[in-house]
């Protein structure tokens, strides 16, 4: 039996626990300065003036205007403000209404979407990629060419790690005047973003991604893009978005921002290494398995397979019988068995797909750690394989 | 990453010794958690507790955090004597009322697109239901009473047949009244409308009995009951249909997209729950400070109630002085907390748009406190409150018929 101590959990694009320095950040916010910060007394005020430090905090971390950041309650909500808000924030002629984005997109922008296309519309395209997930560039700038209302493309993949070559994406949607919505909600923190220098019209955040709970999350949206509200109601985050602001959690939210920086400018290339001698051992130890997504380009704690032979859930359970946590897919999709759209996007057979296993490490993984999962998942796979999994 | 809870601050102070520090008197605004909520959340935030995400339904630590997150929809669903399944996690009370009236609206404008609120609705509704008239939906706008409520006459008046929702407050934020919810749900019913009620003020303070109430859909924040903010819920009567307002992965039915926030929803569940077992004590205690606020500030000079007694909520009173400079008086009572109107239109100095509409003269609006007790308001802190705004009153008329001699 293995105590929960002795865990090992590498599924850190689902959620990852909250960082010491973020809590002890938000705490006082959450108990004794507690004020609104709508409030018109000095306590109001206090809290006003430590949401805008934050809000100031962030935007320095991201390279643009404080004013350019609106608070959400999480990455879906600052998807579906982006891409309902931008559609919507100007009159567009039907020709106009179209809808480019990636064929794995989160299910945040592929609903948002979908709700553009049910009562407003709009047509949604899907862009083509290669085996390993990476943007046909050429495909882009041929649907940029026409009238479009918005590109959506995710920066790094949930389940296949993949990172978008974002400057020359944004380069081509600049070139034909369309606005890109990026989501970086997995990216963030560990992959350097200037959002000045990228000519983004907007970049989704999630907290809970990058050690800053949940339940917090935030848009930048560049100075001058029309935006419809997604929550009206109030002035606050200047009429873009409505609700007392939780101020635990933008405080969070900033403070786990800059440390996960600073920490993947020190460590990033380290995990990285660490990540790949994880897929060689992988790839070595279990034959006939595959790196799904991109080998160079990728997240650098972001690692995942496919074991023909087996059944993704199947070698779940194996690694959680050895302490290992980790994941068959994204777990943004509630409780569904259905195979991943970004497998299949990429060539996967529906059958392969449901052999895929995610692990996502977080900046503290350690060689001994990395060959425990190691051995760990050899064994997981033969047992499984063993066991006649198919 | 720390395997155990870091040591926290203490939650709150709440006999502070120093007297300059302010009072706060803005428990309408937003309450302190209480610390018995925030012990709760403290248990969900570090590697110790449960944080996996919900809807990682394939390991054990994800489904530890379900359990927390279904409890807690069963104590919010307690208070309300309502069914856990109808109650949809959202950011706070001002995304429900999003949710419920755009929603709802979208989902049903086959059936009508006429919809029913006031012009003293929480902003959230008044803005939101603006957005559906640019969307193509009509809004009949009903006018309070002197009293601060909406008349079921006048609800009655306004139905037609194309009526497909009526959204009206259980409690006026700025002035602590109760609207009839009884008569009002009964009216919209009878014309086959579904009613929504915003219940931010009311719920934790007011019985409410969603088995006996007609209301359909009812929104909830938590930290206007010593909850944290970032959180709420929509209560959504089973069979009623509502459009998401937020998509993505299929979360709360279809309904709410988005990692549920393990700690919040905890938070928010536990401070229903204290509110069940505390609300009888707590309000008779209120209602014992605001008798006494009442007492202290009534015999002033110019001093005018917004609202006549009789209809409110204990824990609210709005109280307007004739012949001082609103914003002067403000100034000089700075070690109270209070508000002037409510804390979410407040960036302006424009008078309150609720006091407005029941005929307050400007003057008198912009010279309107709004004083809101809470669970940790004491009996010095009134004392200490009366003082100062006495003082601050003389003071101002000193000084004006100074200048005006």
């Amino acid at each position: 039996m293995i105590t929960e101590d002795e865990l090992l959990y590498l599924d850190h694009a689902a959620t990852t626990p909250l960082r010491r320095e973020a809590l002890e950040a938000m705490w006082p916010w959450l108990t004794a300065r507690f004020a609104n910060p709508s409030s018109p007394h000095g306590l109001g005020r206090e809290a006003r003036a430590a949401l805008e430090a934050a809000r100031e905090e962030l935007a320095r971390g991201l390279g643009c205007r404080a004013g350019e950041l609106i608070f959400t309650s999480g990455g879906t909500e600052a998807d579906n403000l982006a891409i309902k808000g931008i559609a919507l924030g100007v009159e567009r002629p039907p020709a106009a209404r179209r809808l480019i984005i990636s064929p794995f997109e989160h299910p945040a922008v592929e609903g948002a979407c979908d709700y553009l296309c049910r009562h407003h519309g709009y047509r949604l395209e899907r862009l083509a990629v290669d085996r390993n997930g990476l943007i046909d560039l050429d495909d882009l700038a041929r649907r940029l060419a026409l009238p479009a209302a918005l590109c959506s493309v995710i920066l790094g993949h949930n389940e296949i790690g993949t990172l978008q070559p974002i400057e020359r994406i944004s380069a081509i949607a600049r070139a034909h005047g369309v606005a890109l919505h990026v989501d970086a909600v997995q990216a963030a923190g560990w992959e350097a973003i200037d959002v000045e220098r990228l000519g983004i019209a907007a970049l989704s955040l999630s907290g809970h991604k990058l050690g800053a709970g949940r339940g917090i999350g935030a848009l930048f949206l560049r100075r001058g893009v029309p935006l419809e509200p997604l929550l009206h109601g109030g002035h606050q985050e200047r009429g873009r978005r409505g609700g007392t602001e939780q101020l635990p959690g933008v405080i969070a939210l900033a403070r786990a921002f800059t440390l996960a920086r600073a920490e993947a400018e020190r460590h990033g290339e380290r995990v990285a290494a660490l990540r790949d001698a994880f897929i060689r051992g992988v790839l070595e130890g279990c034959p006939g398995a595959r790196l799904t997504g991109d080998a160079e380009r990728r997240l650098p704690h972001h690692a995942s397979f496919l074991f023909p032979g087996t059944h993704g859930e199947a070698v779940l359970l194996a690694l959680e019988a050895r302490g290992v946590i980790c994941s068959s897919g994204s777990a943004c999709k509630a409780g569904e068995d259905e195979p991943s759209p970004a497998l299949l996007a990429l060539g996967v057979s529906r059958q392969e797909a449901q052999t895929a296993v995610r692990f996502c490490f977080d900046i503290d993984i350690d060689q001994p750690q990395v060959d425990r999962a190691v051995r760990a998942v050899v064994e997981a796979v033969a047992q499984v394989r063993g066991l006649g999994g198919r | 990453m720390p395997t155990g809870i870091v040591a926290l601050p203490p939650t709150r102070n709440t006999s502070t010794p120093m007297s300059s520090a302010p009072i706060y008197l803005d428990y309408a605004a937003t309450t302190p958690v209480d610390p018995r909520v925030a012990q709760a959340m403290a248990r969900h935030l570090g590697l110790d507790g449960t944080f996996a995400n919900p809807a990682s339904r394939s390991h054990m630590l994800g489904w530890l955090a379900e359990q927390a997150v279904e409890g807690a929809r069963r104590q919010v669903a307690d208070l309300l004597n309502a069914d856990p399944r109808e109650i949809v996690w959202t950011s706070g009370a001002t995304e429900a009322d999003n949710l419920a009236l755009i929603g709802y609206m979208r989902a049903n404008r086959a059936r009508g697109r006429h919809l029913i609120t006031s012009t003293i609705e929480h902003k959230a509704v008044i803005d939101t239901a603006h957005a559906l008239e640019n969307e193509g939906f009509e809004v009949s706008w009903l006018k309070p009473s002197a009293d601060g409520r909406i008349r079921p006459e006048a609800l009655e008046a306004a139905m037609r047949p194309d009526t497909i929702l009526v959204s009206l407050m259980a409690v006026n934020n700025e002035l602590g009244t109760v609207n009839d919810l009884e008569a009002l749900g009964n009216i919209a019913h009878r014309h086959g409308a579904v009613f929504h009620v915003d219940a931010a003020q009311a719920a934790g303070k007011l019985a409410l009995d969603l088995e006996r109430l007609p209301i359909d859909l009812l929104s909830l924040s938590a930290h206007k009951i010593y909850g944290p903010k970032g959180i709420g819920a929509l209560y959504v009567r089973r069979d009623t249909r509502i459009e998401p307002l937020i998509h993505g992965g299929g979360h709360e039915r279809g309904m709410r997209s988005g990692t549920l926030a393990t700690h919040q929803i905890v938070g928010m569940g536990e401070a229903f729950a204290l509110a069940e077992l505390e609300r009888g004590d707590d309000m008779q205690r209120i209602a014992e400070l605001r008798t006494r606020l009442l007492e202290g500030l009534g015999e002033l000079e110019g001093a005018r109630l917004s609202v006549p007694e009789g209809h409110g909520m204990a824990n609210i009173l709005s109280i307007g002085f004739d012949g001082v400079d609103g914003q002067a008086l403000v100034m000089a009572l700075r070690r109270l907390a209070l508000s002037t109107g409510s804390a979410c239109n407040s960036a302006s100095v424009a008078p309150s748009y609720v006091l407005t509409e029941l005929g307050v003269p400007t003057e008198r609006a912009l010279a309107t406190l709004r004083i809101s007790l809470g669970r940790f308001s004491t009996a010095t802190e009134i004392d200490t409150a009366i003082e100062d705004i006495r003082e601050a009153l003389d003071k101002l008329r000193t000084d004006s018929r100074a200048q005006s001699a």
